[in-house]
């Protein structure tokens, strides 16, 4: 018993540690997009357009979150 | 499936599992050497044999059961999250921003874990930590490798492609590590796994619009179109990034000496 809620556990960690981890923003990021590509599902153009800008723009957004500033470690 | 998409597909697989690999690796070396050759092996392959089940477990069911469009959303999503955190680490490393990731100083401090002064365990002989120590690297750093196998392979049908890839990628690494010893720190891996990262958005992000209904010009090809594009915002974030370093006084570079990353 000790056994599987201990494996229970670690599996959930590994998927919490995966898909949230340090960088929240990025699941955040990745529902939205998701989110926007069932929305424009009947707009192909404007999707394929604003899916890898957007894409593009939560990546910038993100690694300057954890950039290094005043000698603090960065976030993630 | 064109033959552009699974040539990304292998280096996407093949380059992860390189990047996974060498950390693996690492830690498997310093139980051998700390501890037992012997169990270090055995806890390593016996860790590579419960992958290749979850692979064959989770992946065969996935292709036959769950409804491909419905899989390249989830797939995708998870791709994106995967890639996104990579390609984040990666700029972020190449920018002077995060420590890079360094593999002597692993050695050294799971060997000085393992190698306890009053020791009298022979190389040779069976050892239960040396087994767990192994075992845990191997499981752990090969997760990731799984997640990508699946995901990859089972959103283009191409399972055994993509499990082959990272099997050829553990084969590769552990060739290397046996005629290199422990000189793992050689390997790029932060340029491998900025490669990658970029490699995962791309497919993340395809599978995603795939997945929903959007057509994407030139099919396939749009991946290679994604690559590109991705990789010139890669480039474009890390000198942007170096910049601000430099504005704020602080030396550029690749490297921040201090502190280990995983």
């Amino acid at each position: 018993m000790k056994t599987i809620s201990r494996g229970v556990r670690a599996f959930g960690l590994f998927w919490w540690d995966f898909l949230v981890g340090d960088t929240p923003e990025l699941l955040v990021a990745v529902i939205v997009i998701v989110a926007l590509a069932i929305l424009l599902r009947h707009h192909h153009v404007i999707a394929i357009i604003l899916l890898p800008v957007l894409t593009a723009l939560f990546l910038l957004a993100s690694a300057f979150r954890g950039r290094r500033r005043d000698g603090r470690e960065p976030k993630g | 499936m064109s033959t552009s998409s699974t040539v990304v597909l292998i280096l996407a697989v093949f380059g992860a599992a390189t990047v996974e690999m060498v950390e693996a690796l690492t830690i498997v070396v310093a139980a051998g050497v700390s501890r037992s050759w012997r169990s270090s092996l055995e806890g390593a392959a016996t860790a590579a044999a419960v992958l290749a089940i979850i692979v064959l477990v989770v992946g065969v069911p996935l292709i036959h059961y769950v409804p491909i469009n419905t899989l390249r959303v989830i797939v995708g999503a998870l791709l994106l999250v995967l890639g996104l955190s990579w390609l984040r680490k990666s700029i972020l490393r190449a920018s002077g921003h995060k420590a890079l990731h360094d593999e002597d100083a692993i050695f050294a401090a799971t060997s000085a874990e393992l190698a306890a002064p009053e020791s009298s365990f022979s190389p040779s002989r069976r050892d239960a930590v040396g087994f767990g120590v192994a075992f845990k690297g191997v499981f752990l750093e090969g997760m990731e490798v799984v997640l990508i196998v699946v995901s990859l392979g089972a959103s283009q049908h191409r399972l055994g492609i993509a499990a082959g890839a990272a099997g050829a990628a553990a084969l590769v690494v552990a060739a290397i590590g046996a005629l290199v010893a422990k000189q793992l720190s050689q390997v790029p891996e932060n340029t491998i796994k900025l490669g990658v990262g970029i490699m995962l958005t791309s497919f993340g992000l395809f599978w995603v619009g795939e997945g929903t209904g959007a057509h994407w010009p030139g099919s396939d090809a749009a991946i290679i179109v994604l690559v590109g594009l991705f990789l010139l915002v890669t480039m474009g974030s890390i000198a942007w990034l170096r910049g601000l370093r430099s504005t704020d006084g602080r030396p550029t570079g690749a490297s921040v000496p201090e502190g280990v990353e995983e």
